[in-house]
């Protein structure tokens, strides 16, 4: 795709007489039709000439696709209409997602002499900005920034859950703002007439519509903001709650940039464990406090990174998440399930050979990790796909007792392997602290490559592996937190590794 | 049955004289062809004139009143070979497909129909798949015209221009005893309008009646010495009617002052195109009033020399508006001059870019360019000398993720590449060739499946070269259209006569599920008139293939990965092949939804299943993501300092279709997928059992709770 010229802006030219031409940017399967047929009918109820086209065909599976309109007051001839939008030549732009905005901008649709710009602020991610093992997802903020430069006006709020909430589709929030923005010559009775003779699922667009038309004539909210964390009280008996403020007067001895951040860490450590753990984790963040400096990014990534590493994904904590309070309530809402309703809920678990040893007390297990027989004879017992009903009794109470094991879990092999994987990182780091600050900090946030199950864990473990190796090779270099921040958001950016692999092969180049 | 239906736009097809016809493109095809008295019908379904197909589909009540029969064919090559009956009988046909692939399996029979001649006329109405959009190989169908002489009718793109070459293509077939093809672009098929309509009429000859009456003449047979008088004919006869018929009715259109300077010759298709943008110069009105002269070839082959010899006249420059390559009509319009001796400057390409479509901002530039150069003064001194900052907008082009198509939500093709991918994973990278279809997207990302596609059908072909076998099995893919379209007779009979060692997977949706869910021979629905349910592994084992493997639930992702390991890896000799079935989501829900509405309102009991994510447990390393690109698979931020990735999350799009449990479970990915079953109107024994159930379950949490710190309560 290219960028199209923005074009020199013409004056509108009074031969041209009340032509409106709209565009509508959709991802396939949004009712980019329908609007445009609502749009249509209206014109011509009201006495416009119109033309509608689209690019039907594979487009429409998922992909993006346009939609156009040209109308005109009807007279005695006809006029001449375009069957495609211009770079240009758009008065009324509407997207129907945030990165089609962008898109539509790209392609010259939108252009500050002429174009109403109104945009839904949601996301439908792309495949490409789903599939990266790290943050992939591009930025609306860029979008919505080049909007109010490239739009004479822009009309944007989330129409998508507008809609959702009023048991419609996006095209009926999007007409409500197209309404709203009054660029179409039409009342707004005009508008709804379209929806009533329509046909299928009148009221809930009727609802969708009003919804839209007022979300754009309140000068459009854009997303607000996120809100600062919401602290909920913590509850539980006394005994616990006395030890829970115990642990957080400690974290208020730590320097003030990382307390918000140790207090998450704690919270996190605590549910996963006990007030002990909290108290390790306390010791383990203490440490890298004492050895830190202004402005304290070591302590703040180290409550953030450590936290993390002492939470490590075993059975018991999958089986504990599986059988919490609130958990039911939680599904049920998403879900949409009533009182009046049954909802059955199966959990889908392959624990490996693996796994089943980890559980196993540090000796034993690591006795029979080192026996492929023993390995392969477990595979065969335990290692296939499991769906639980965790709504019936057998597979809850399973899960239960297994999420109930916590008071055994610092005695499994998983937690030794977890312990030393983590002191050995702390300890790089720690030791990187006094010679080069930058550097250690990017080691502590080389622990974010550690995460999934089973063979993508593998996986993380030698990514994290890998770029640890990196960094070592590039440990004098005065540039080296750069090039450590760089092996790092390597290694996010595919699943095998081979952008890691790369930058590494560059790392080896020079050094 | 098709994704669209058409049965209340069908009705409008009943309009007759005195009345305004108003909707799409497609639709008035279809009216024009009634009002032509078009005695068949026929072609085959593609963007972007699968609706005609469908439109068709759902008149066949009315195409029988009136005596017209209608052909679903099973190929464009079986459609163009049905107008053999217009060589004969004076009975018009029509036939539909897409171009120019379409056109590239239906030559064969076109060349023939175009060496014989037709007594009837015989018209073929191509959606020329060219530009945004367009799902092909950007080609022209052009050529073809040329190479075989046929004549190419290409309108201006609006609904009574559209209709008018309808019945001039008819007429011209008959005047000239040569096939006729009315090109309408992607856009043209779908625009919508009005035009005053005429009663539809009955074929003059049905071709019931024909069959009582059978004819034949051996002068029209494609053999020797036939074959060489029907060359001199073409040139000597039918090319002169045409030309005289096309000056005679004025097929072709001059707008604009007849007294110029310059002038813009255009193909009819584009006209609306070349009039925007001299409407954004300031040189016509809304209505197409123009101080250009315009020359619309609605007619692009033949090209009439008088014509355009008496349009140059008196003009200095002159601007062929011709979109595609290679730019044929202009070679053309310049061997005239040349041969004229005229002296008028021809532009066009170098304008134009050589390459690709002519969009709006393409047009402006070219026909601005056109014009500065053969008459600046035309220009207002605004746009001749703009002065006006252009704005920077700031570059979004890294931003912007590109938005391919891909599997729908719920696609049953998602597991049988998810587990081709993990099969891959155990036995290494294998020579994959893929075919035409919705499966193809499996060769964009996340599956990155399949190299190269040679065409509708062709898939196992394709891997013809490495049928002797090697280390490592090649493993070709085909869907079911593609199968009983081609496939079976240039990929499989291909396959078994040369003892191919190779794999082949036949997607089986029950659909010609890209092309918007027509039925062909393995679907599984009724149809009334059609014959369907003819087993694809029948059909295999006819053509001596006994290696054939069904499965019948591809979301078994499990089963699909052993049993693709199985045909891999198995010692039997000859091709190995797996028959994948499962009905294309998109059709099932549209099938299904309905009914399942209906149920929960009637008070049934009706088990409704989505999947679901445990936040806390997805560690947001989105290996299921890779595994399935499903558009209600999606992620989500956390509000969670402690998170730097987002989190897999399925929204209420999902189908509850189960790929995203099964690929966990076979590629033993995480266990943070859930399936949630809401059961509406549930029994009252269930309902109490369930309730009981809940209560104890509740009672358990609840007892452990008491001895935990509650950090989610509410406050």
């Amino acid at each position: 795709m290219s960028v199209a010229d923005a074009l020199d802006p013409r004056p509108q030219d009074p031969a041209m007489g009340g032509i409106i031409k709209l565009a509508c940017l959709a991802v396939g399967g949004q009712g980019g039709g329908v609007l445009t047929g609502w749009i249509e009918d209206m014109a011509r109820a009201n006495g416009y000439v119109a033309q509608a086209t689209s690019v039907a065909g594979v487009a429409q599976r998922t992909g993006a696709t346009v939609y156009y309109l040209e109308l005109a007051p009807a007279s005695a001839q006809r006029p001449i209409f375009s069957l495609m939008p211009a770079a240009g030549d758009v008065d009324v732009m509407i997207a129907a997602e945030m990165m089609e905005a962008g898109r539509s901008i790209i392609r010259g649709f939108v252009t500050p002499d002429r174009t109403t710009l109104i945009a839904s602020t949601h996301r439908a991610l792309a495949v490409s900005e789903k599939m990266a093992p790290g943050d992939g997802i591009a930025n609306s903020d860029e979008v919505l920034a080049a909007a109010d430069i490239a739009a004479r006006r822009v009309i944007a709020a989330d129409f998508d859950q507008i809609a959702i909430k009023n048991g419609s589709v996006i095209s009926a929030s999007l007409f409500g703002a197209l309404a709203a923005s009054g660029t179409l010559p039409f009342p707004v009775t005009a508008f709804e007439a379209a929806i009533r003779s329509g046909g299928k699922g009148i009221e809930g667009s009727l609802r969708a519509f009003k919804a839209g038309y007022l979300a754009a004539q309140d000068g459009a909210p854009r997303p607000a903001p996120p809100a600062p964390p919401k602290i909920a009280p913590v509850k539980g008996p006394a005994k616990l709650l006395a030890g829970w403020h115990a642990l957080t007067a400690r974290v208020a001895t730590l320097p003030a940039p990382a307390q918000d951040m140790a207090l998450a860490g704690l919270k996190k450590v605590v549910q996963f464990q006990d007030l002990a753990y909290g108290a390790a984790y306390l010791d383990r963040l203490t440490l890298m406090a004492q050895i830190d400096r202004p402005p304290h990014a070591v302590s703040t990534e180290a409550a953030k990174y450590i936290a993390n590493a002492m939470c490590y994904d075993d059975i018991i904590r999958v089986a504990d998440a599986k059988t919490r309070q609130g958990r039911r309530a939680r599904i049920a809402a998403e879900m949409g399930a009533k009182e009046a309703h049954v909802m059955q809920v199966t959990e889908f678990l392959h624990p490996r050979a693996e796994e089943i040893v980890s559980m196993l007390p540090t000796k034993i297990g690591a006795r029979w990790a080192a026996k492929p027989k023993r390995m392969a004879l477990l595979d065969r017992l335990f290692g296939k796909g499991r769906r639980l009903r965790t709504d019936g009794l057998t597979a809850f109470v399973t899960l239960y007792v297994l999420g109930g094991l916590k008071s055994y879990r610092r005695r499994t092999l998983r937690h030794a392997q977890e312990v030393a994987h983590m002191e050995r990182w702390l300890a790089r780091a720690t030791a990187l602290v006094p010679a080069n600050y930058d550097l250690a900090v990017e080691v502590l946030r080389c622990r974010r490559l550690v995460k999934g199950y089973s063979d993508t864990h593998a996986r993380g473990l030698s990514k994290f592996d890998k770029v640890l190796s990196g960094i070592t090779a590039v440990e004098g270099r005065s540039d080296a937190a750069d090039w450590a921040r760089r092996l790092r958001e390597a290694a996010l950016k595919d699943e095998e590794g081979a952008a890691l692999d790369g930058a590494l092969a560059t790392i080896r180049s020079f050094s | 049955m098709a994704e669209r239906s058409f049965k209340a736009e069908v009705e409008h097809l009943r309009l007759g004289a005195g009345d305004t016809f108003t909707g799409e493109g497609i639709l008035a095809i279809t009216k024009a062809l009634l009002e032509s008295g078009v005695g068949y019908v026929g072609g085959y379904q593609g963007a972007p004139i699968s609706h005609l197909m469908d439109v068709l589909a759902d008149a066949e009540d009315l195409l029988s009143e009136l005596g017209v029969r209608f052909e679903a064919n099973a190929n464009e090559a079986a459609a163009a070979a049905m107008l053999a009956a217009s060589v004969h009988y004076p009975i018009r046909g029509a036939v539909t497909f897409k171009g120019p692939v379409g056109v590239n399996v239906a030559s064969d029979a076109l060349a023939n129909l175009s060496s014989s001649g037709v007594t009837g006329g015989a018209l073929i109405i191509v959606g020329e798949d060219y530009g945004e959009g367009s799902s092909i190989m950007q080609e022209r169908t052009q050529p073809f015209a040329m190479k075989s002489q046929f004549w190419l009718l290409d309108p201006r793109p609006n609904l009574p221009s559209i209709v008018k070459a309808v019945s001039d293509g008819f007429d011209l077939s008959e005047a000239s005893n040569t096939p006729v093809m009315l090109m309408v672009r992607i856009r043209s098929c779908h625009v919508t309008g009005s035009f005053e309509c005429r009663d539809n009429q009955r074929p003059r000859e049905t071709v019931r009646e024909a069959l009582s009456n059978p004819r034949s003449d051996f002068a029209r047979v494609v053999l020797p010495p036939m074959s060489y008088v029907h060359e001199q004919d073409k040139i000597k006869n039918r090319w002169p009617a045409a030309e005289k018929f096309i000056l005679d009715r004025q097929l072709n259109e001059i707008f604009g002052p007849r007294d110029a300077a310059l002038g813009i010759v255009v193909q009819g298709g584009m006209y609306n195109g070349v009039i925007r943008a001299l409407q954004r110069l300031g040189l016509a009105d809304l209505y197409g009033q123009t101080a250009v002269p315009i020359y619309v070839l609605n007619v692009t082959y033949p090209l009439i020399s008088s014509e355009f010899l008496t349009f140059c006249a008196g003009k200095d420059h002159v601007l062929v508006v011709e979109e595609g390559q290679p730019e044929l009509i202009e070679t053309q319009f310049g061997s005239f001059l040349y041969r004229a001796e005229s002296t008028v400057k021809l532009h066009g390409k170098g304008l134009f870019p050589q390459a690709g479509e002519y969009t709006g901002a393409v047009m402006l530039q070219a026909v601005e360019g056109f014009i500065r150069k053969a008459a600046p003064g035309l220009l207002a001194a605004t746009v001749r000398a703009p002065n006006a900052d252009k704005p920077q907008i700031p570059d979004l082009t890294k931003t912007v993720p590109i938005r391919p198509p891909g599997f729908c939500t719920g696609c049953p093709e998602r597991p049988i590449f998810a587990a081709m991918k993990l099969v891959e994973k155990e036995l290494g990278k294998h020579q994959i060739a893929a075919d035409i279809g919705c499966h193809l997207f499996a060769s964009l990302p996340p599956f990155e499946i399949g190299g190269a596609t040679m065409g509708y059908g062709l898939g196992p072909a394709a891997n013809g070269a490495f049928d002797g076998g090697g280390e490592r099995r090649p493993i070709s893919i085909i869907g079911d259209g593609g199968f009983w379209h081609n496939g079976l007779s240039s990929s499989f009979t291909n396959m078994s006569f040369n003892k191919s060692d190779g794999v082949a997977i036949v997607v089986d949706n029950y659909y010609s599920a890209a092309t918007g869910g027509q039925d062909v021979m393995s679907s599984r629905a009724d149809n009334a008139t059609k014959r369907t349910k003819n087993p694809i592994a029948k059909a295999l084992n006819g053509v001596g293939i006994d290696w054939v493997r069904q499965v019948n639930r591809t979301y078994d992702v499990a089963r699909m990965r052993d049993v693709i390991r199985e045909a891999l890896t198995t010692d039997a000799p000859g091709p190995k092949v797996i028959i994948a079935s499962s009905e294309c989501m998109l059709n099932k829900q549209r099938r299904e939804k309905p009914l399942v509405q209906k149920a929960i309102k009637e008070g049934r009991r009706v088990d409704i299943p989505r999947f679901g994510v445990d936040a806390e447990i997805c560690t947001g390393d989105h290996a299921c993501i890779r595994l399935s690109g499903c558009p209600s698979l999606s992620l989500k931020k956390l509000d969670d300092p402690l998170r730097d990735d987002p989190v897999a999350s399925i929204d209420q799009s999902c189908v509850g279709c189960g790929n995203c449990g099964e690929v966990s479970e076979a590629a033993i990915l995480c266990p943070s997928f859930y399936r949630a079953d809401v059961v509406h109107n549930p029994g009252r024994i269930e309902k109490v059992w369930s309730s009981l159930r809940a209560r104890f379950i509740d009672w358990l949490i609840a007892r452990r709770a008491a001895h935990r710190l509650d950090f989610e309560a509410a406050p």
